[in-house]
């Protein structure tokens, strides 16, 4: 850095002088990433955060012609595929990314659970990347609605009203998130609202602490791979530039995966939402809600005398709860308790995953 | 109490009702206002003949839909239309002659009763009244 006084010669010492940018250049050369058997799931963060990147470009694309109202919305959504030029890429790739980008933070997800990486001190970290995901959730039901097709009409009838079936605040959480009592174009409203300004709000506040703890507390080594237990030193390679190149193949890969598929199987449209027609066979959400939309089907109308639904939603909540709380239930270290975790993380998916599949194995028989 | 916990107070309760005074206003505002709804207790359902033995019609009633459903003697009966387990708008299958809702594949019987899957109530049953070529429905 230039003295002061003394004038600064060329722009980078310009600049440099003004934002401190040797402090970033020196903060980022700091960071390393650790080389081991299990390196590869450190790619999936960076992965989630490009197919994020994609989904606020391509979202930004579409509200140049998008129009939120129950008369205008399905057209205007067909405008974009059929007149708009390159308008079925950007909205394919928008629905290809969405859903490419809720897996890869599931197996995100999974692989930080499967590793213990949301061990102390990075509970905080693990905290608010459950809660990410629960936004992304949001984003998925918020936006599923915004074509405001048949399937969209219903998937919403059905999750506000398991929303509206929650102990005390269902009434009031029904209402706030349809904006009446019934869905309609003031739900189609508010869902617009959530999805392209509250979750996009929120997003960034949790994303970028979740950042900043990843930054402060560096990459989790798995215990299996400490040198102490593999008799190896540990090694690692510099984030930047060494790291981020190899990201930025895995993201250059991403668009290519993004563009065939958008290419060749450009995202469906379906029938224009009619709230007086009745529902139509074959209905079912989007893929990563299908677990609890076969678990509620699965459910008898009473349980133990209570509604089924009640019984559905209740083990849901529970089970969110029980995510959210990994790292406190892993806690102390005992090996038991953690194994148990494990299983449990490994039953909770085997379900899940046979769940899903009997939906699309329902579809396929017709 | 010292002086400086005395202003401590003041300054914290008047900035907790400051924020109260805002969040109030917008935590109304985010709760739709009710809407009083005429009540609908007739709708005119379909034109009699319009419908076939073993046919059925979805028909507005007020705000939300109804089923007209003409049975193979050729009687009408009619439902409330949502479906009592997550509000699905239910539909007649004439193979089997029951109701069915698709979303999570509910029936029921030709009474509006829920004889399987998860519905956990039978649906509202509406009376039907023919007159004049036109087929009535009203709250039973």
């Amino acid at each position: 850095m230039s003295a002061e006084g003394e004038p600064p010669r060329g722009l980078r010492a310009w600049l440099d002088e003004r934002l401190g940018l040797s402090a970033l250049t020196a903060l980022a050369r700091e960071k390393t990433v650790p080389l081991h058997r299990h390196t590869a799931w450190y790619y999936l963060g960076g992965m989630t955060l490009f197919l994020f990147t994609v989904q606020v470009v391509t979202g930004i694309l579409l509200l140049l012609y998008y129009r939120s109202s129950a008369d205008e919305a399905f057209e205007s959504v067909q405008f974009i595929m059929t007149r708009v030029p390159f308008g079925w890429l950007v909205r394919s790739i928008h629905s290809w990314s969405a859903n490419l980008l809720v897996l890869v933070a599931l197996v995100h997800m999974f692989s930080v659970f499967l590793l213990k990486a949301y061990r102390r001190p990075r509970e905080v970290t693990w905290f608010t990347g459950v809660l990410l995901l629960f936004l992304m959730l949001g984003f998925g039901f918020s936006g599923y609605l915004l074509p405001w097709n048949t399937l969209a009409f219903f998937a919403t009838q059905v999750g506000t009203e398991v929303a509206g079936a929650v102990p005390v605040v269902g009434r009031f959480l029904l209402r706030f998130l349809r904006g009446g009592d019934q869905v309609t174009g003031g739900t189609l409203t508010r869902f617009y609202g959530i999805h392209v300004a509250v979750l996009p709000a929120l997003t960034t506040l949790v994303l970028a602490a979740h950042l900043l703890l990843v930054q402060r507390h560096g990459m989790s080594v798995p215990e299996s791979q400490h040198a102490a237990r593999t008799g190896r030193p540990a090694r690692s390679v510099p984030f930047f530039p060494n790291f981020l190149v190899r990201d930025a193949i895995g993201w250059s890969a991403a668009v290519g995966v993004l563009a065939a598929l958008a290419a060749l199987f450009p995202w469906d449209l379906g029938e224009k939402a009619d709230p007086f027609a009745p529902a139509p066979a074959g209905i079912r959400p989007e893929w990563y809600f299908a677990w609890m939309f076969q678990t509620l089907k699965w459910l008898p109308a009473h349980v133990l005398g209570v509604e089924g639904e009640l019984v559905g939603l209740f083990a849901f909540g529970v089970g969110g709860l029980l995510l959210i709380l990994v790292p406190l239930l892993d806690s102390g270290g005992r090996p038991g308790r953690s194994h148990a975790l494990i299983v449990l993380g490994w039953v909770v998916v085997v379900y899940a995953a046979a769940a899903t599949a009997a939906v699309y194995l329902n579809a396929a028989s017709g | 109490l010292t002086r400086r916990r005395l202003l401590d107070w003041f300054l914290g309760t008047s900035l907790g009702a400051m924020c109260l005074s805002a969040l109030y206003p917008v935590a109304r505002y985010v709760t739709p206002p009710d809407v009083p709804e005429a009540p609908t207790n007739r709708a005119l359902a379909a034109r009699d003949g319009e419908l076939k033995p073993n046919e059925a019609r979805v028909f507005r009633f007020g705000s939300h839909p109804g089923l007209l459903v003409r049975d193979a003697d050729g009687g009408y009966r009619a439902f409330e239309a949502t479906c009592t387990h997550l509000s699905c708008t239910v539909q007649y299958r004439p193979d089997l002659k029951q109701i069915w809702c698709a979303c999570h594949n509910g029936f029921y019987d030709m009474n509006g009763r829920n004889v399987s899957g998860p519905p956990p109530r039978p649906l509202q049953q509406y009376a039907v009244h023919v007159a004049n070529g036109e087929v009535v429905v009203s709250r039973a």
